[in-house]
Order: C-alpha cells, then structure tokens, then sequence
C-alpha cells in the first residue's frame, strides 16, 4: 500500500446520524410560584404542556476499520440511540415519563446532555462520541460536544 | 385581466396532545392509537401553509395582503394553539381527537370565516416533516 492510500485507510472521520423523536413537556420551577413560573417561562411554563418534534444528530468520530470500511456500524449506532434514547423520550412527556430527567429542568440544554450520559457509555471503547446536536424547532437548536 | 393565482403563508405553532376515544377500553386505545395514546401527552412542532386563490386586484396586485393573512391566521388560529395542549386548552377538541385531520379541518373553519369568501382557501398542517394532512382535500 503507497503512503497515500495509507492516509486515506487509516483516516479521522465523524460520522452522523440523525434521529427523530416527539414529546410533551413544560418549563415549570416548582420551586418558584406560578406568578414567577410565567414571568421567566411565559408560554412554555403552561400547566397543561406543550410539545414538539425533536431532530437528534448524533456525531461519531474515529479511526475507519481496514476490514470494513466502516467507523461504525451505523445500524448498531442506530440501536444503540433507539434502545438507551429514543424508546425512553419518543411520544413521551419529559417531565413525567422519563427517568433519566427525573428533578430537572425539562430545557433543550438539559436534554442534551442527559442524551450524553445516556449514549456515552453505550459505545464501544474505539468509538468516540464528537458532538450531539439537538433541535427543538426548526429554528431552535442545541449543541454539546461533552465539555 | 382575470387570472387567478394562489398565494400561501407558512406559519406554525408547538402543542402537546394525546389521541384517545373514552368510549373505548384502554386495550383497544392502544392497539389503535399506540404511543400516541399516552396517558401524560407527547407533542409536536405543527407547521401549516394557508393557500388563498384569487384575481390580484388592479390597484394593490396583491390576491391578499400577505401580512394583513399572517396577523388574521396569528389572531384566530396561533394565539389558539401555540404553546397549548390540544384536548385540554382548546374547546372544539373536550370530544373531537386531535388527529392532524381534525386540526386541520379546525384551521380552515376558524380562517374561512375570516377571509373574504371571493378567496378559495385551502390549508396544509404538517404534524411532523414527514406527516401532512390537507383540507379541503384536492
């Protein structure tokens, strides 16, 4: 094999995956009266809920196996975010359903890094998690990349 | 000049919702409705399209002031919707499910009485980017 063809097979390369899932939830302090709730919060602190349609895009990066080609099996990825991620937040109210959020603020910011925790230590030890990217609208997004 | 062209306005809002017949066992609500039988509400970014056909007028060349449409379609649609749980916050749904045909047959009533009647109107409201219904149907 010719060095270059040797840079090419031995490279650095992210990989991402974008998922989908959709959830009810509220920004409520229950700390906090309801006066103060609305004030920070205004439409999103009502006490009925809302929703939205979350688009997850889950960066992966490491070095490509000679053998496959790959960096990762994008299905197993695909598993993995569906087993630990998306069956636990997907039709679901954040605030009530969910686990791993249980006693926090049900922000964008917040949820990003709990999909952190919950994927991190899923991976197998050559794969690195880069960077999670999460939108709650079109125009509203998230990014975190473990620091 | 009598040709007729469709303009549109995109607008959107955010709610939660469940889908659920009370007059069924909870067994049957979830062999029909699934996840989105969910006792706690799940939700969505809604995104809808509001097509209204006429003659652009002589004077204006405008079918319809397209910002006079987004502040008719923010009073009597958005400001009923936005940030809202759909069986709970919004009347017409206490026994109506709020399908994506539901809603979107709700939106054109609310608009259709607010727009001048000379104006064919036709709504598009998508749940999700890869779910849309449509009404009047084409």
């Amino acid at each position: 094999m010719s060095t270059f063809a040797k840079i090419f097979a031995t490279g650095m390369v992210y990989l991402t995956r974008i998922e989908h899932f959709n959830a009810a939830h509220k920004l409520f302090n229950p700390k906090w009266d309801k006066e103060r709730n609305e004030i920070v919060f205004g439409k999103c602190a009502n006490e009925n809920w809302h929703g939205h349609n979350y688009e997850l895009y889950v960066t992966i990066k490491g070095e490509i196996n000679a053998e496959t080609g790959f960096l990762f099996d994008v299905k197993i990825l695909s598993l993995l975010i569906k087993q630990f991620v998306l069956d636990k937040l997907d039709h679901k109210n954040l605030n009530v359903d969910v686990d791993f959020l249980t006693g926090q603020m049900c922000s964008t910011e917040n949820l990003v890094i709990a999909i952190w925790k919950q994927l991190k230590p899923r991976l197998p030890p050559q794969v690195e998690l880069h960077s999670l990217k999460l939108y709650e609208t079109p125009r509203i997004y998230v990014e975190y990349f473990g620091e | 000049m009598n040709k007729k062209v469709s303009v549109y306005r995109k607008e959107h809002f955010n709610a939660a919702h469940r889908l659920h017949n009370s007059s069924w066992d909870e067994a049957k609500n979830d062999a029909i409705f699934g996840k989105c039988n969910n006792p706690s509400y799940h939700g969505h970014n809604y995104e809808m399209e509001v097509k209204v056909t006429g003659v652009p007028a002589e004077d204006t060349g405008f079918v319809i002031d397209v910002k006079l449409l987004s502040n008719i379609i923010n009073e009597y649609v958005i400001e009923k919707f936005d940030h809202k749980n759909l069986n709970l916050d919004v009347k017409e749904f206490a026994d109506v499910n709020p399908t994506a045909e539901n809603i979107v047959i709700l939106i054109y009533d609310l608009l259709r009485e607010k727009i001048d009647k000379k104006f064919d109107l036709q709504i598009r409201l998508y749940e999700t980017p890869r779910n849309f219904a449509e009404y009047p149907a084409s």
